[in-house]
């Protein structure tokens, strides 16, 4: 953690509020989010309980599962969930505008520029928390290879074909979430505590509740107070009065109301199964309905004030105006959204259980990659984030005090202005060093030529090596005057490889594939005990 | 159970009388251990355990009652889960520790399966001391179903229960952990491995003490075997666990820890920590043991509720993680921090103030730069 960083905790410790960790939004917010509310039964591996999914926060749409240990009804929640969130993705999939995109050429093996459809805007999925983002990629691990009846007729729970496709869409939601920077699939604590520097620790900060509290305290209340009450309030029933963002339960809500529930649900079914004629039957469906009413109510319960949590938060967060930088990473998301469209419209199988070397090491170089644009790109977007690079001595700003003209040798002499900058900042410039400044967005490159201490700070002087146009002389504009404010970084404005999309391990299978995939994998083994 | 190296009788009154008349000692679990391994330097949790307090009935006496609860959902798979794992007189699992860890070693033909039933804590361990040198000196396999072990923890002894242990034919041991989160595609959590890895170190050193006793020692193998769920099944899958790193460092923090007599020799006379009595006293009389709180005590500490209040009402920077203290030198007080950071307070030639200053001008700075332009950092 920055000093910056301590310090806004400090501050908000002081004054009972939570302060900025940066002064514009660093990720893009869809105008139409999915929010996923998904609940999981304790100790199950990602076994569903029940979940609140949509686009509109007056009407979200309940899932349940009555008996989260029925393979059945397990299965009739997942099929419902894609009926819930298959629509939504497909909406965006239809939209499309032209792009150019870099190949490499099958027979040439150079680079070369395709025409290629870039759909204009992509489904964004809000889940509350970390643990959110972890269910939707063991939900789409679970689902992915299901398989139909059509595929096999043999098989002994067929899925329909909208499951293992879902699955393979959260799979994909799930990847991208590593990339850093990505905006597809968020979590909202991540989101607010990315913003705002709360007066409690990052690990207290996981609490959505807790974390709303500090930065949007009720009327009256500090936001300790009120992150202590979102933490630890319980009613008369031993419940808390802001339930856990999920996907994990309170066990005091299991153990006390969501066990005896099932318990009644089950005798209820029992009782079904052993009835003896029609009327009786009549009689005892009722007595069923009513029982998993009284679940879907329990659910809904618990899951309704995350849900109504995650969208003010989103309201909190519309309130920042937009990074600079942050369209151009959501056409990367875009980017990664239309191939995935397109591997499935192609008929390519699920990705993989585990990748193969070749796709696992352009994974992680894609990520670094990622990392260290998103650090750039946030930096220049944000002079919060700047001054936490300032204070690191990646970065420096000042006036300028003295630009003097030179030239490079040789036939052609370019223009090579040395440019004076009065700073208070103390970067750690080595010899020689190559610092950037963002010039109409793109970035000019200076070289380190000398240093002089002066009152509260130092001359730093600069050789200006490029971005000057091709003449003589520089191009109006393109060199820094005296008086002029500016701000040089000691780390590179853009990444180099891979920049221009698509994604690197994405080569399409018309091209060979990623390397080494083998063919379809099978599906699960289903054995009695299956939890999913 | 050998008497406890130090102290003796008087030490052990001194703790009773801390707990409080009549109040049981509660032995050290698998759970405090966790706590330890949270917190090592911490001298009022030192004191609390080593005095067999029940920090759960404390914490809610103090008004600040823990919220570690289990699921019955999440308690009965784990059972479900554990009888299927040691199944068939633990034939299965047998099967999975020779496969794993010593393929070489004959197959488990009739596993032994000794009674470790005995009366109280105690007598369980004696019994497993005895259990274990018969196997030792049979040479055959023997599954261990949730023996006793002792281990010394700054003095007092903690009494642990791990899943299981096997005896190999030739007359090595080894920890087994059943545990209920899954593999998935042949990984798992890596935080759940690590605290599974942490907690059958604390078993290894557990055994390695029993073993000790024996002539010859037998050797406590180093390798541990994890079992869990396979994918969404509910079929075991084990993996050998290499926990010497783990092991060492649980070696090395139980070294270190300030002997529970020690600390007991600073308290004044009169403390007492018997949840009967009321807040008020109990508040000063926890507020007498030194507490070093880290939100990382959250997840381990029954007391944590409490001493993060008291520590938030003290004004003290650890509160907001290890991580911001870490960063702020010697200043320890939210207040001392701040007044430094705006100039009012410190010696500006201590590099922490000098950056503390500097920190807080590049903030007010870039505030200032946001709220004029609707931010432009770069211009
Ligand atoms: S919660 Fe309190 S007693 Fe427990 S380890 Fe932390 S500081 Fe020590």
């Amino acid at each position: 953690m920055s000093l910056i960083d301590a310090l806004g905790r400090l501050e908000a410790v002081r004054t009972g509020r939570a302060q900025p960790a940066a002064t514009v939004r660093h990720r893009h917010l869809s105008d139409r989010p999915l929010v996923l509310v998904p609940l999981t039964t304790a100790g199950e591996a990602g076994a569903p309980l029940g979940a609140l999914v949509g686009t509109d926060r007056d009407a979200p749409r309940l899932l349940v599962v009555p008996q989260p240990r029925d393979r059945d009804l397990r299965f009739a929640f997942l099929a419902e969930l894609a009926d819930a969130v298959l629509p939504y993705i497909d909406s965006y999939a239809g939209e499309v505008e032209a792009a150019e995109r870099t190949e490499t050429d099958p027979e040439t093996g150079k680079r070369v520029k395709v025409e290629a459809e870039l759909c204009a805007d992509a489904p964004q999925l809000i889940v509350p928390s970390r643990g959110g983002i972890e269910l939707v990629r063991l939900l789409g691990r679970s689902m992915r290879f299901r398989r139909t009846a059509e595929q096999d007729p043999e098989t002994p729970h067929p899925a329909p074909p909208r499951v293992p496709l879902l699955g393979r869409w959260l799979t994909h939601y799930g990847e991208r979430a590593r990339v850093p920077g990505s905006s597809l699939l968020l979590a909202l604590t991540d989101l607010l505590s990315r913003h705002w520097a709360t007066g409690q620790s990052g690990l207290e900060d996981q609490h959505l509740g807790a974390l709303l509290a500090w930065i949007d305290p009720p009327d009256g209340m500090t936001g300790a107070q009120a992150a202590l009450r979102a933490e630890l309030a319980r009613d008369a029933d031993g419940q808390l009065l802001c339930p856990p963002a999920g996907p994990a339960t309170d066990p005091a809500f299991d153990n006390r109301l969501l066990a005896p529930a099932i318990e009644r649900y089950d005798r209820a079914r029992t009782a079904l199964a052993a009835a003896e004629d029609g009327l009786e039957a009549d009689g005892r469906l009722a007595a069923l309905a009513a029982a998993e009413r009284e679940i879907r109510a329990l659910v809904e319960r618990v899951t309704r004030p995350t849900w109504d949590a995650v969208w003010r938060g989103l309201d909190l967060l519309r309130a920042l105006p937009e990074g600079a930088h942050v369209e151009e990473r959501w056409t990367r998301d875009r980017w990664s959204f239309t191939g995935h469209r397109d591997r499935v419209l192609a008929g390519e199988p699920p990705q993989p259980r585990r990748d193969d070397a070749v796709t696992a090491a352009h994974k992680l170089a894609a990520r670094e990659r990622e990392q260290a644009r998103l650090d750039a790109q946030e930096a220049l977007d944000d002079p919060l984030v700047m001054a936490e690079r300032r204070l690191a001595g990646e970065a420096f700003t000042g006036e300028v005090t003295e630009v003097v003209m030179a030239y490079s040798e040789g036939k052609r002499p370019s223009p090579r202005p040395l440019v004076t900058v009065r700073t208070e900042d103390r970067p750690h410039l080595a010899e020689r060093a190559k610092v950037y400044r963002s010039l109409g967005g793109r970035p000019q490159t200076a070289e380190f030529v000398g240093y002089e201490p002066c009152p509260d700070g130092a001359l730093i002087v600069l050789r200006i090596t490029d971005k000057m146009g091709r003449g003589k002389e520089p191009e109006p504009g393109s060199v820094p005057e005296k008086g002029e404010h500016v701000c040089f970084t000691l780390f590179e404005h853009e990444q180099r490889g891979g920049a221009k999309l698509p994604e690197p391990e994405r080569t399409p299978w018309t091209h060979g594939g990623p390397p080494g995939e083998p063919g379809p994998e099978p599906a699960d083994p289903v054995t009695e005990e299956d939890l999913l | 159970m050998p008497p406890p190296r130090t102290g003796g009788t008087a030490l052990r009154h001194r703790l009773a009388e801390l707990r409080g008349p009549d109040v049981p000692a509660k032995a050290l679990d698998a759970r405090a251990l966790a706590a330890l391994a949270a917190n090592p330097g911490c001298r009022r949790r030192a004191i609390l355990d080593g005095a067999g307090v029940d920090k759960a009935a404390l914490a809610s006496a103090l008004g600040a009652p823990p919220v570690f609860g289990q699921s019955q959902f999440a308690f009965m798979r784990g059972n479900a889960f554990e009888a299927r794992v040691k199944a068939d007189g633990g034939a299965e699992l047998l099967r999975l520790v020779r496969e794993t860890l010593d393929p070489g070693a004959e197959p488990p033909e009739r596993p032994h399966v000794p009674d470790l039933t005995a009366p109280g804590p105690e007598g369980r361990r004696t019994r497993t001391e005895q259990a274990l040198r018969e196997a030792t000196a049979a040479g055959a396999w023997t599954l261990l179903d949730h023996p006793m072990l002792a281990l010394d923890v700054a003095g007092s002894p903690a009494l642990l229960e791990p899943d299981a242990v096997v005896v190999h034919p030739d007359g090595r041991w080894t920890v087994v952990e059943i545990k209920s989160f899954p593999v998935l595609d042949g990984s798992a959590d890596p935080a759940k491995v690590g605290a599974a890895a942490r907690q059958a170190a604390v078993y290894v050193l557990a055994l390695e003490e029993t073993a000790a006793r024996l002539e010859p020692p037998p050797e406590v193998r180093h390798r541990i075997l994890l079992v869990c769920p396979k994918d969404f099944s509910n079929l075991p899958t084990a993996s050998a666990v290499d926990v010497r790193k783990q092991r060492a460092v649980t070696a090395r923090q139980l070294a270190r820890l300030t002997r529970v007599e020690d600390i007991a020799g600073t308290l004044p006379d009169g403390v007492c920590f018997s949840p009967d009595l009321p807040a008020e006293e109990l508040t000063a009389a926890v507020e007498a043991v030194p507490a070093t709180y880290a939100p990382e005590c959250l997840s381990a500490c029954e007391l944590a509720f409490h001493c993060r209040a008291r520590a938030r009402a003290a004004g003290a920077v650890t509160a907001l993680g290890r991580s911001v203290r870490a960063e702020l030198g010697g200043l320890s007080t939210v207040d001392d921090v701040l007044a430094a950071a705006r100039g009012e307070a410190g010696d500006p030639d201590d590099p922490a103030v000098a950056a503390l200053r500097r920190a807080a001008r590049l903030r007010a700075q870039a505030l200032a730069a946001a709220d004029r332009e609707g931010a432009a950092p770069c211009p």
